[in-house]
């Protein structure tokens, strides 16, 4: 119960945050990467406080020696840099550049409207971005089976 | 030559609400031991839809409370605000869907995007994610370029 709570409050901060960030907001996010044009930086302060907080955060977290409501942290494995990696990550940046969304904000604005009241259709991206997660996971898969 | 958006510039509230996304992220991996990253979450999701799962019932539902308060979040803002959160779409008809595709597909090859390997990713300091983040805001950086400055 405690643990269920804790979990749906992580998410509504991490949801609170966004919204208050102007991560929602896919011209802002735009803005950020538009560093050829006129430029709007905010978005390197949103992750630089995520960073910060979470630099230390996490190794406070860690050193605790495990999780209060888990066996142990699962952290990812894998290291060392690979195609897949490196091939995803390019193909993430160019859809983050179209649509200035990502999967957290997709699925945090998809109950809202746009600012002008038009269906902006966050619902179709959303139900896209899963779609794709899904051929990319067996991608993946292929890919690093074929590599082994 | 960088020309800075003054108007549009608002450091304080990205710094405070970035704070609130690294927080989430510490608690996530405090409570669960799991690390914050969106499309991980749901992925997972999808995949015990489809095995019905057999783990604890624990890790099964976290996912579904993540989310869920993931879209509570934006209406606590907007009623304490009084006003609706500014959403400005940049993409119309058929790049909007494709786009979606992209960004699912790239995070799922590439196992993380702007939560796992931008926030979790680096504050861990894995080499992984500094490539990836470097890579995803390369390509989002010439795409909104091409697509503002070229076409």
């Amino acid at each position: 119960m405690i643990r269920s709570v804790l979990m749906l409050g992580c998410g509504i901060l991490f949801g609170a945050g966004l919204a208050i960030a102007g991560m929602l907001n896919p011209a802002k996010v735009a803005g950020f990467l538009d560093i050829f044009g006129l430029w709007d930086p905010s978005l390197a302060f949103v992750m630089g406080g995520g960073v910060a907080l979470n630099l230390i955060g996490h190794r406070l977290v860690i050193g605790r020696g495990h999780p209060l409501f888990a066996p142990n942290f699962s952290l990812p494995t894998r290291s060392g840099l690979d195609v897949p990696l490196l091939l995803g990550a390019a193909i993430f940046g160019i859809g983050w550049g179209v649509a200035g969304l990502c999967p957290g904000p997709a699925v945090a604005s998809v109950l809202l409207k746009s600012s002008d009241g038009v269906v902006f259709g966050g619902g179709v991206f959303l139900l896209l971005l899963l779609a794709g997660l899904f051929v990319g996971q067996k991608v993946k898969n292929q890919m690093l089976g074929a590599a082994v | 030559m960088m020309v800075i958006d003054w108007a549009e510039f608002t450091p304080l509230t990205a710094f405070i609400g970035g704070g609130m996304i690294g927080l989430a992220a510490m608690l996530l991996m405090a409570v669960n031991g799991r690390v914050m990253g969106v499309s991980g979450i749901l992925t997972g999701m999808m995949a015990s839809q489809k095995r019905g799962d057999s783990g604890d019932s624990g890790d099964r539902s976290w996912r579904w409370l993540f989310i869920a308060g993931t879209l509570i979040g934006p209406f606590i803002v907007w009623a304490v605000r009084g006003e609706a959160i500014d959403i400005t779409p940049v993409a119309a008809g058929w790049l909007l869907p494709v786009a979606g595709f992209l960004v699912g597909l790239g995070s799922a090859i590439g196992s993380g995007c702007t939560s796992g390997h931008g926030i979790c990713g680096l504050a861990r300091l894995s080499g992984r994610s500094f490539a990836a983040v470097g890579v995803f805001m390369t390509t989002g950086v010439i795409t909104v370029f091409v697509l503002r400055h070229v076409i």
